[in-house]
């Protein structure tokens, strides 16, 4: 394996297009006082160079487990991967050396969390904790980093940059923090962004800002970008493709817009159906029946099956494959897939 | 009821029964005029000298309708949560009036005082720090009855809790367990439960689903909208999620820095917006929708709120509007419907500028 390829600056060969990231059949298990929780249970995933994926999913659904895997931040105890791939530009990321690992990580991929202000350090100014990368993967001294963090912090549109450099954490706002995490995610200039509910916390007005910067940073890079979120209308706005999970499965993957339009499980058809719409004022609006299940005892068969209205015996008992998605006439749509044993009902009738 | 300034006549203290009247529908139950809540910044430690004041609210003026459902809509910091603890009298205002049913609410005190706080009840934002740990579900319910006993004797308590229960869609056989045994969902349903136990006139909702999954906060507002009929409830809604306080809300109220920027029917609000924080914040909501991904104008506002310890002078918003002059500096708009405009379009709006989006388009609704 050669290490200059994979931890040297390539930004020019990053080409829209280009597989960065292939999660293949993944398996996380936690071994906890009640008993093992199957967090992942073979999930799949890939993502190009300047594409948006979206993994939309409620909490449980092993959406942000599956990043923490990538990232290389699982607990591990209590977490345990028990199988499947984690394919870096074709190099699998748990059978590499740790060292090899660390520059990949640090370097190729990065990740903005929900919280920045439990994400940052309290007690060390931003320009400290974004002039840290630079003095440790690259090298560079104190005075150099700092110019550094300058130039990320404008680049992120704080106001002041320079003065502010200085401040630690709590001097920002909620929306600046997030955006000191986004330069910091940037600082190393990564080919894939992994952001797990990066604007969650913060106000509409705000989230518009941090969204927009989010997407233009992208396409000016490049890059690929995770999205994982509960919010539907967040990934109307920024993706171009969705993997649904739900109970540590991938449920149904679709192109942004034949997601939206047609959906073909019934988890998913749920969640949009339960988005108020205008003329359901004064209605009672459609609620998916049930709660969410506990992954410590995942329901046999199809894990949506106590939920779902489309429930038949097979369901009770058989799991159902993620299957490709054909049209009518029976020709597959590409990149669309459902786990539902009557995909074909719930696409089409 | 009360005329106006028949407070002060000592004697006339109201009894609990004072309150049992019903208001017609459609009558002010909650008159709030002025409203303010200033939090002192002090310095020093033994002599504190006060050095200013977070403005938290800072004169709001609505009224809440028997039946209606007011929602209330703002970013964090706007004061929407300091409003609903005025309201509750769980802080004391600096100023202005809160009248129940015509009685100035922190002018009373004892059994009246007692009353009104029976008949105003809060659902909170987070199930998981608002019921008790140690607390079984029975206990967490029919706490209210210690004191109020008077709407549930003490040999009824259990069935009445029961009742509760199953009136939330929980099993009533669950009376004996936990609130870690349940899930984020039925956790808020107990919340609501035990919101309901003194039979109020009024329920304060702070943010009731925002700490619920999706496919569950569309349950607990259905169950809202069904208990609301069932009981004749009138509810003040604070959420940030606008599309459900459309679907909720008969009448919307604005906030933006301790002020109501705009206040009316769900439709004025959200189809004809006049106040440009509204139109940006209508603008700002993602849309579950990525058709409409292109044809989205949206207006993203540039910089932060700025500190309620010190709000711009005159119009807050002014800092962060396209539209601010001069004017918007000295003088402090009044939420009142802009005589220059008709139609929707005419409703209480505080700016000196007010008018709909040029493009004239449906920013805010859903497909």
């Amino acid at each position: 394996m050669d290490v200059v390829e994979v931890t040297g600056g390539g930004r020019e060969n990053l080409v829209p297009g280009t597989p960065l990231l292939e999660v293949e059949d993944l398996h996380i298990e936690f071994h906890t006082q009640d008993g093992v929780a199957k967090a992942v249970n073979g999930v799949s995933y890939s993502v190009a160079a300047g594409e948006t994926l979206a993994v939309l999913g409620e909490s449980g659904s092993g959406k942000s487990v599956t990043a923490q895997a990538v990232m290389g931040i699982l607990d591990m105890p209590p977490g345990k991967i028990t199988a499947g791939r984690i394919l870096f530009r074709g190099e699998d990321m748990l059978t590499m050396s740790p060292k090899l690992r660390r520059t990949v990580r640090g370097r190729r991929i990065a990740m903005i969390f929900q919280d920045a202000l439990s994400a940052l350090n309290p007690v060390l100014s931003v320009g400290y904790q974004l002039g840290e990368m630079f003095r440790v993967h690259q090298g560079l001294s104190r005075a150099e980093a700092r110019a550094k963090a300058v130039e990320l912090m404008e680049r992120v549109r704080i106001p002041a940059a320079k003065q502010r450099v200085g401040d630690f954490p709590h001097q920002f706002s909620g929306g600046m923090r997030q955006r000191i995490m986004i330069a910091m995610a940037l600082a190393l200039e990564p080919d894939l962004i992994i952001a797990d509910e990066p604007t969650t916390a913060l106000d509409v007005t705000v989230q518009a800002q941090v969204m927009d910067l989010l997407a233009e940073l992208q396409s000016e890079f490049n890059m690929g970008l995770i999205l994982i979120t509960h919010d539907l209308g967040v990934v109307a706005d920024v993706a171009d493709k969705i993997a649904v999970m739900y109970a540590g499965r991938i449920v149904e993957t679709a192109p942004v817009h034949e997601l939206y339009a047609r959906p073909a499980h019934p988890y998913t058809r749920g969640l949009l159906d339960s988005i108020p719409r205008l003329d359901q004022k004064g209605q009672d609006l459609h609620a998916i029946k049930g709660l969410p299940p506990n992954l410590l005892s995942i329901p046999q068969g199809c894990a949506f099956n106590p939920r779902c209205d489309r429930v038949r015996d097979v369901c009770l008992t058989e799991l159902p494959p993620l299957v490709p998605v054909a049209d009518e006439e029976g020709a597959e749509l590409p990149g669309r897939r459902s786990a539902c044993h009557y995909w074909r009902e719930t696409l089409h009738g | 009821m009360t005329a106006d300034g028949a407070g002060p006549t000592g004697a006339a203290v109201p009894e609990e029964a004072a309150f049992a009247q019903e208001v017609p529908r459609g009558e002010p139950i909650l008159e709030v005029r002025d409203l303010v809540k200033h939090f002192p910044l002090t310095r020093g430690v033994l002599f504190k000298k006060q050095v200013g004041a977070v403005k938290a609210v800072d004169g709001v003026s609505f009224d809440l309708m028997q039946g209606e459902t007011l929602g209330i809509v703002g970013e964090s910091g706007c004061g929407k949560s300091t409003l609903a603890k005025v309201l509750m009298n769980l802080e004391p205002a600096t100023g202005g009036s809160v009248r129940y049913k015509g009685e100035e609410i922190s002018r009373l005190s004892g059994g009246a005082l007692k009353a009104v706080r029976r008949n105003i009840q809060m659902v909170f934002q987070d199930p998981y720090t608002s019921l008790n740990p140690r607390m079984t579900v029975g206990d967490i319910i029919g706490e209210p009855f210690e004191i109020h006993p008077e709407v549930a004797p003490r040999g009824d308590r259990r069935k009445a809790v029961q009742d509760l229960l199953d009136v939330v869609g929980l099993n009533p056989e669950y009376i004996n367990r936990y609130p870690h045994q349940f899930s984020g969902g039925q956790r808020q349903r107990i919340g609501i439960a035990r919101g309901l136990a003194l039979k109020p006139e009024i329920i304060i909702c702070d943010e009731p689903v925002s700490a619920l999954d999706v496919s569950v906060q569309a349950q607990v507002i259905n169950l809202l909208e069904q208990l609301q009929g069932e009981f004749n409830l009138s509810y003040m809604f604070i959420a940030h999620d606008l599309s459900i306080v459309r679907h909720i809300s008969d009448r919307v109220g604005v906030m933006y820095l301790g002020k109501m920027v705009e206040i009316g029917s769900d439709e004025q609000i959200y189809d004809h917006a006049t106040h440009p924080y509204t139109q940006a914040l209508l603008s700002a909501v993602p849309v579950p929708d990525p058709t409409a991904r292109e044809s989205r104008d949206r207006i993203v506002l540039t910089g932060d709120v700025p500190s309620p310890a010190n709000p711009p002078s005159g119009c807050r918003f002014r800092t962060r509007c396209w539209k601010a002059q001069e004017r918007c500096a000295v003088e402090v708009p009044p939420l009142a419907p802009p005589g220059w405009l008709s139609g929707p379009a005419f409703h209480d709006s505080a700016c000196h500028f007010a008018a709909e989006r040029e493009s004239g388009e449906d920013v805010g609704s859903r497909p």
